[in-house]
């Protein structure tokens, strides 16, 4: 109960904020509304009109609330209308990245903590990387893989979600799989250990308290990727694509829940990442 | 193992080490000889910068000296490594926080390929023989600092090596736990016969503990005095009070302030 309240009076004053910003932008349609018509309006008169518009400047709370509702369960989730779908669509992509990404940041680690070359040489240019907008890489990406012959959206989207989900796991792993002090690598050369043994028996485990910690950084980067990877030329399914339609064909609504369902979905994949964590965090004597 | 004709495990003869640093070379080694014999308890005492921990580490070849010659078990220190010739406890128990008590000592065990049922056997005996038995499934948080050290003595038993190289094993706990940590060490050491060269900054552990006490001294690090104890085997905690422990500890004290005189 007392951790609920900090939380609780936190999202009472958003969503307080939110409704005085509503009626605020929505009023000035309200105001135009009525000169036009040649009369004059009172602000309480103005105030109702701001809660329910077809296309306000900013939906008011119950608005997207609602909205999310009927995306959400008012038709079945195998409609394009479904934000389950569309949801499910995202879902998958941000999944296949991610697992790249991981594949990927924890090989290069390997390798970079194994080979003082790939330390001076990769590590350089995976901190460059992540200097690149993706808004505009993600576009190359997709046009190249066209390209290449790849007609669905499913590997350029991974490509995306993995580019910006593999830098967390690596710089992680590195400072991970490099945690050991000297003292702990002196007692395996007491057992004459080999570098094989000495990785696996000691810097792999003492690097996962890092990787664990990466991963929520990792997934929640990788849905942003994917959702990216949704939005540019023409794609029709997926939660990015859910926004773009909503942006463009100027329906606030639609977009405002499919924002919604983005963040419900991203605080799924954490709360999942952190429930493998504190399984993994049991099998390994973390102190409950 | 008998006090029939003590045969020499360790042999340094004018051993050398010079360590190059950023601020030019430093002597961490100069002209030491000693010769430990089989079944000895030997305590090396000094100021911090005197070498004892360097020597100590030279026999575990985890350092190698610039100069001079030391002999392992009859061979060359990394070689007696790759036999197993000895057990290193570290100041800090240094256990795997992710591996039970249990698994840290099967550590040692499964680097060197021992079948897994002899593991089980051995990782019961040498809980036992550190007093920690039912312990084994409990992580090391769970463990007071000094049970964890028993643990680590265990963990570098296991594999039952003759020698038993300790680094100020009890630096880091406190006077009342030290003291039962000292004589449980007697006690193992009497035991099993093993050779043991422990590293310390306390007089009163190095008498109480010792067969030959050598001390050192820094800048350049080196022996001062090589003492022979006359303390019988057995020794209860309140030898301490006896006539010769206090010579001994003089003795000692006095070879420290000789060393320091030399500055």
């Amino acid at each position: 109960m007392s951790r609920a309240l900090p939380v609780v009076t936190v999202l009472a004053g958003i969503v307080a904020i939110w409704y005085a910003a509503a009626v605020w932008m929505n009023a000035t349609w309200a105001f135009d509304q009525a000169e036009r018509a040649g009369q004059t309006v009172t602000w309480a008169e103005v105030i109702p009109q701001t809660m329910d518009q077809a296309r306000p400047l900013l939906p008011p709370p119950h608005q997207v609330g609602a909205e999310l509702w009927k995306g959400l369960f008012g038709q079945a989730v195998t409609s394009k209308r479904s934000l389950v779908y569309h949801a499910f669509v995202t879902f998958k992509g941000t999944m296949t990245g991610f697992g790249l990404g991981i594949v990927v940041g924890v090989l290069l680690a390997v390798a970079i903590v194994r080979f003082r070359v790939m330390d001076m040489s990769v590590m350089p240019w995976a901190i460059i990387s992540q200097t690149i907008p993706i808004v505009a890489l993600a576009p190359m990406i997709i046009t190249l893989s066209s390209q290449l012959g790849l007609t669905g959206r499913d590997i350029p989207k991974a490509v995306i979600a993995a580019y910006l989900s593999f830098f967390p796991v690596l710089v992680s792993m590195v400072k991970g799989l490099r945690s050991p002090d000297q003292m702990q690598l002196d007692l395996l050369r007491t057992y004459g250990a080999s570098d094989a043994q000495t990785f696996l028996k000691l810097r792999l485990p003492a690097s996962m308290p890092y990787f664990f910690a990466s991963l929520k950084v990792a997934v929640a980067a990788s849905l942003v990727g994917t959702i990216v990877g949704e939005l540019p030329t023409g794609a029709i399914e997926g939660l990015g694509a859910r926004m773009l339609i909503g942006s463009q064909f100027g329906e606030p609504l639609i977009m405002w829940a499919s924002l919604f369902a983005a963040a419900i979905l991203a605080g799924i994949l954490i709360l999942v990442v952190g429930l493998i964590e504190r399984i993994a965090g049991r099998r390994m004597g973390v102190r409950a | 193992m008998k006090d029939t004709v003590s045969q020499p495990v360790i042999e340094a003869k004018g051993l050398n080490l010079v360590f190059q640093t950023a601020d030019g070379p430093v002597q961490a080694l100069k002209d030491v000889n000693l010769t430990i014999n089989q079944g000895d308890f030997v305590s090396f005492i000094g100021p911090s910068g005197c070498g004892k921990t360097t020597f100590l580490r030279c026999i575990a070849a985890l350092e190698h000296p610039t100069g001079g010659t030391l002999i392992v078990n009859g061979m060359t220190p990394d070689e007696a490594r790759q036999k197993r010739a000895y057990g290193y406890v570290f100041q800090a128990a240094g256990l795997y926080p992710w591996r039970t008590i249990a698994g840290n000592i099967r550590l040692p065990l499964e680097i060197m390929g021992f079948p897994k049922a002899e593991q089980d056997q051995r990782i019961e005996r040498v809980l036992e023989l550190v007093e920690l038995k039912g312990f084994g499934k409990k992580f090391p948080w769970q463990l007071s600092g000094g049970m964890q050290q028993r643990a680590s003595i265990a963990r570098a038993l296991a594999f039952d090596a003759d020698i038993l190289l300790m680094d100020e094993p009890f630096g880091a706990l406190d006077e009342i736990v030290r003291d039962r940590l000292n004589e449980e060490v007697l006690k193992l050491w009497a035991r099993t016969g093993k050779t043991i060269g422990f590293v310390t900054h306390s007089i009163p552990e190095a008498v109480y503990l010792s067969t030959k006490i050598v001390v050192m001294s820094p800048r350049p690090g080196r022996i001062t005095d090589v003492i022979d104890s006359p303390l019988p085997k057995e020794r209860p905690l309140d030898i301490r009070d006896s006539r010769e422990f206090i010579e001994i500890a003089h003795r000692v004290r006095e070879g420290l302030r000789a060393g320091h005189h030399d500055d």
